[in-house]
């Protein structure tokens, strides 16, 4: 085994589009959940709007990349207020399921033939990067050193998904401690006795959906820019690699996302490259398969995730008194 | 709406299973047919003179058809072709950049199969390669002489039977959260144990599927049994919320799917004897054996179910425990134990219900509970959730609604009407049909 | 229960004869043929209710007899099936929750909400009214409501040193005691400046230490001109602070009046206060079994949460109401 090789591969992804994009989501997750309590298992539907919004402006639009940004962060908002209507007044549980519901809704028109001239249905979308790339402020070349050496397009796509994640971090930071967001915080505790005070609690659970929502349409986004949209992406799974992130990290704190992104994709990155390579040699027994190997990681996110759940709930930087499983 | 040269799943009169058979095949072919290249048969016009072919591969039910013939037209050229024993054919046409228009000629087609509607004939061109596949949906019955109401009754009794054994699984779902609170994301996985476990002995080791069933069945039952001991009565005792509990059964769920996909591979996998043809009863209705056995089956086990809840002392404690758990532990129910038997008898219930969907769909895969999992939460939803015949109504009304709707809608969003109406009702009546209002407190 | 401090009760309330319904001088809540059932029962079936202003009104009443439920119905926490309603002149059919706190009508729970992972400060902070960084994108701008933050904090101070909370102020809300979780929702109410206070059995779970502090700060929002009106169960309570008390019955007000007078009425001593003082009036009556039974489990379960909580609160004083409607 080349462990230099694995360590290289491991740590290109510190700076991945990917783990970039999952923590916007995932901080959106941590809006909805950690602050307001809202249980949203819809954010792959969010997401899929956010990249498909993009998607599909620039190719059958011809909107320019920031164009097609704005309409997905949009259609995110648009569809937040659709599913709250209905779901916001339930319990938990079943919002729970209302979101999952709405948000494979959202992948199977996105999948279905129906609109094949936008969605080029099962197969995606690609080839939209022009815009985005034209927009490149840096001159061609190769940057950075070691794992983290790009092209001027890598570099690009990596600055402008931090700046988001930047700007995402800095918008949840100053809004959920104003008294903006005590009142969120107050709802996810009790919304009888939030609404007993004279709070349009309606109100702010819409706008707490819509902001998380927005949030995983900007993780969409990012997700899209350097690769394609493919529907196939946007299962249920992605939600929950979403929430175990999210509880890995912490679901009531600001910086809880980007740390449990970075250790998901830290860690799944070094098992895609160990096991295989673990297979290969024969070390694991009755496993000879690389590719089999893969999918070993994902049982261990289940099994991560029941653990975390019931033994460190409050994620790596919660408050043990502030973690946020009310049963209601 | 029309992409040319990308063939088009638009199909309204067939019954679901053969549309899925077709669906792998279109694809199977699709794949194939760029990769392979077809053997020189007289199935083949102007290959040799020209470089851009448009190839296809006529099959009904995984059967070639021969003699079929089909026309390529298009900028002045035109050619006709009839296919070859292996229901193959090849066109070789001049232009690259131009659309062709490809008709196959229903007259051609055995008696009893057709094209579906208004895919008889399709436009086609050229992507990147010289290649482009044109494939037809095929399928049963005379469109014109087949009158609605048949079709009807046919996707009716397709519906009722999906939904029985809908029902299986839903109400396994309903019993575990009226008695313990769990919204079980892993109830899918239960589903999907089922169906393996039929495949484990009934395939791998073949067993008479008569065995093999059963077993397979019992196996869930202490697959549930060992989930119960190994991992929610701990979690339990832990006092945990129940949305701590719902997030743990994602994580099982995933893991468990996981584990399937390690053991079993990717693959679709059949039972024996998945299809058989069907018979004609009354009136429009035709059923297979098959279907037969499982509506049956799926009946006798849910009045069972129904009289177990009704007339014993355990199903009559397993409701006092959903309606009031508080009150029925102080009336000196032991609760613990009606979970467990609740967490074998729903697991049981699932692993049936996968045997049974096995032969529905027909095939089994490491994901297959995962995919009707939504629907069974539907179904459960619809009805009241905790409410064990409120998961029996609700299950009869999604499998309804997903069979009948595919007479209007194109199948590839069958699921989505059930979905919808999911959550239509929660805006609606959040409580079910047959649940209690102040259930959603 | 301790009765040292005489007050002077407001007197003089109603006009004419005292009966059920009984028109009031000058009253802030004004109900008419409010009925609310769940299944087949009616909870609540009220044909005239006036609450008198500027006074401590009680409403008595045994276990289900739709005391809860009538608060939630005032409230706009629950929608009647019937009926008209109006506070201060304005009429409240159909104005939700939020707004009719707004109005100037808070209320608090029999079963406390506090906001158990908000500090008490933030409790208290969020019971403040009109305030500009509750607003999304004001929010994000600390400058539009730094001010108005510092103002709302000086004036929660001030109330949790008048509450004797002012040492908590930092502490999670969760580890207050029962009784300082009372004080702290009732503090909490007041941040708004309410017109009219409703108190939903401000002493159930209290520790005995704490209740004349209790009755002392109800007596206080009298004295600062706000109406009070409250569930009580414990007699004594109410005959010490109340000004008016109207009697619950299976959903109907059976009677009304200054406390002395009530507790005259036969029809009330027999139904709550006599020989079945502490029994639910629904098992006297011999409404269905099955609350009877209800009510027994939960006593056994309030029983054995208090021995262990240490607490000395009498059994049924948490029981909701709504748990009995089937």
């Amino acid at each position: 085994m080349d462990w230099g090789l694995i360590l290289n591969n491991t740590l290109a992804w510190v700076f991945m589009p990917e783990t970039i994009a999952y923590a916007i989501a995932t901080l959106g997750l941590a809006v909805h959940f950690g602050y307001g309590g809202l249980l949203n298992f819809g954010q792959a539907g969010f997401m899929a709007l956010g990249a498909y919004g993009y998607a599909i402006s620039v190719l059958t639009f011809g909107f320019p990349w920031w164009g097609g940004l704005l309409v997905g962060v949009v259609a995110a908002v648009v569809f937040a207020l659709i599913l709250g209507l209905p779901t916001l007044r339930l319990r938990a549980d079943y919002l729970a399921i209302a979101t999952i519901a709405a948000a494979e809704v959202v992948r199977l028109l996105f999948q279905s033939t129906i609109f094949d001239d936008y969605t080029n249905s099962a197969d995606g979308l690609g080839g939209y990067h022009e815009s985005f790339r034209s927009a490149n402020p840096f001159p061609p070349g190769t940057y950075g050193f070691g794992p983290w050496t790009w092209s001027a397009t890598d570099l690009w796509v990596r600055v402008f998904g931090l700046i988001l994640l930047g700007l995402a971090l800095l918008v949840v930071w100053l809004v959920m401690r104003s008294p903006w967001g005590r009142v969120v915080r107050g709802i996810r505790e009790d919304e009888d006795a939030v609404r007993a005070l004279g709070k349009n609690v309606f109100a702010y659970k819409m706008q707490v959906l819509v902001l998380g929502g927005v949030l995983g349409a900007l993780g969409g986004f990012v997700v899209a820019l350097p690769s394609a949209v493919v529907p196939a992406y946007y299962l249920p799974s992605l939600t929950f690699f979403l929430w175990t992130i999210l509880l890995l990290g912490g679901a009531a704190t600001i910086f809880g996302p980007v740390l449990g992104s970075l250790l998901y994709w830290l860690i799944m990155a070094f098992l895609a490259n160990v096991l295989p390579a673990l297979a290969s040699t024969g070390m694991i027994p009755g496993l000879n398969n690389p590719s089999q190997a893969g999918n070993l990681r994902y049982i261990l996110v289940g099994v991560a995730l029941i653990l975390i759940v019931a033994f460190r709930p409050q994620g790596i930087l919660g408050n043990k008194k502030e973690m946020t499983f009310n049963a209601r | 709406m029309h992409v040319p040269g990308r063939p088009r799943a638009r199909v309204r009169q067939r019954p679901v299973r053969r549309l899925s058979l077709l669906f792998a095949a279109v694809f199977a072919a699709i794949t194939l047919s760029t990769f392979v290249a077809s053997p020189a048969l007289a199935d083949e016009v102007g290959t040799d003179e020209y470089d851009f072919i448009f190839s296809g591969n006529v099959k009904f039910e995984d059967k070639p058809l021969a003699d079929v013939r089909i026309t390529v037209e298009g900028g002045g050229y035109d050619a006709e072709v009839v296919t070859g024993e292996d229901g193959r054919w090849r066109v070789g046409v001049p232009d690259k950049d131009e659309t062709y228009t490809i008709t196959l000629d229903e007259e051609t087609l055995p008696k009893g199969v057709i094209v579906a509607e208004g895919s008889a004939t399709k436009e086609a061109e050229f992507g990147l390669t010289n290649n482009a596949t044109v494939n037809f949906f095929l399928g049963e019955g005379v469109r014109q002489v087949t009158p609605f109401s048949e079709q009807l009754a046919g996707r009716i009794m397709n519906g009722l039977n999906f939904g029985l054994m809908l029902a299986l699984a839903s109400i396994g779902l309903s019993l575990i959260f009226g008695t313990t609170g769990i919204s079980n994301f892993a109830h899918a996985e239960m589903v999907t144990f089922g169906a393996l476990m039929a495949l484990t002995f009934g395939v791998h080791l073949a067993f008479p599927m008569w065995i093999a069933i059963p077993i397979a069945v019992i196996l869930a039952g202490l697959f549930g049994l060992a989930q119960d001991i190994g991992l929610w009565k701990p979690m339990r005792k832990r006092g945990l919320s129940v949305v701590q509990l719902m997030i743990i059964s994602i994580g099982l769920s995933l893991g468990l799917r996981y584990v399937y996909l390690f053991f079993y591979g990717g693959g679709v996998f059949q039972l024996p004897n998945p299809g058989s043809t069907k018979i004609q009863l009354l009136g429009p209705i035709k059923l297979s054996i098959t279907d037969m056995i499982s509506m049956g089956v799926s009946l006798a086990v849910l009045i069972g179910v129904a009289y177990w809840l009704i007339n014993t002392r355990t199903g009559k404690a397993t409701r006092a425990i959903s309606d009031n758990a508080s009150l029925a532990a102080a009336s000196g129910i032991n609760v613990d134990r009606v979970v467990r038997i609740i967490w074998i008898l729903g697991s049981a219930l699932a692993g049936l219900s996968g045997v049974l969907w096995a032969y529905f769909r027909p095939g089994i895969r490491w994901d297959m509970g995962w995919q009707i999992l939504l629907l069974i939460f539907a179904a459960v939803v619809l009805g009241g959730l905790g409410t064990a015949f409120g998961a029996l109504l609700g299950s009869i009304i999604v499998g309804l609604m997903v069979e009948v709707s595919t007479l209007w809608l194109p199948s590839d969003i069958k699921y989505v009407s059930a979905l919808t109406v999911l959550i239509v009702v929660l805006l609606f009546r959040p409580q079910g049909i047959l649940g209690r209002r102040e259930r959603i407190g | 229960m301790p009765a040292n401090q005489p007050r002077i009760k407001s007197t003089g309330l109603h006009v004419g004869e005292i009966r059920p319904g009984v028109p009031k001088v000058d009253p802030i809540i004004v109900a008419d043929n409010v009925t609310r059932s769940f299944g087949g029962l009616k909870a609540v079936d009220v044909e005239h209710l006036e609450i008198p202003r500027g006074a401590i009104t009680a409403l008595i009443g045994p276990n289900g007899a739709g005391k809860t439920t009538l608060f939630n119905l005032l409230t706009g926490f629950d929608k009647p099936d019937t009926g008209t309603w109006e506070f201060d002149g304005k009429n409240l059919a159909g104005i939700p929750a939020f707004k009719v706190s707004q109005l100037g009508q808070v209320r608090t729970f029999q079963l406390t909400k506090s906001l158990a992972l908000l500090t008490v400060l933030e409790n208290m902070k969020l019971g403040a009214k009109n305030q500009a960084g509750e607003k999304f994108w004001n929010g994000l701008i600390p400058a539009l409501w730094r001010k108005q933050e510092e103002e709302i904090e000086e004036k929660a101070l001030a109330l949790l040193e008048r509450f004797k909370l002012d040492t908590k102020k930092d502490d999670y809300a969760a580890s207050l005691s029962g009784g300082q979780r009372k004080l702290l929702e009732m503090a909490r109410a007041l941040m708004s400046d309410p017109t009219l206070v409703m108190l939903d059995e401000p002493m159930a779970g209290v520790n005995p230490a704490l209740t004349q502090s209790l009755l002392d700060h109800i007596l206080g929002l009298k004295d600062s001109g706000m109406t009070v009106l409250f569930v009580e169960h414990d007699m004594a309570m109410v005959r010490h602070i109340a000004d008016w008390v109207v009697v619950m019955a299976e959903g109907r007000i059976v009677a009304e009046g200054p406390p002395d007078e009530v507790m005259k009425d036969l029809a009330v001593i027999d139904a709550y206060l006599g020989s079945h003082l502490d029994t639910d009036l629904g098992v006297v009556t011999g409404r269905i079994d099955v609350i009877h039974e209800d009510h027994l489990v939960d006593d056994i379960v309030e029983e054995a949460l208090q021995t262990e909580a240490g607490s000395t609160t009498r059994p049924g004083d948490d029981i909701q109401e709504e748990k009995v409607q089937p």
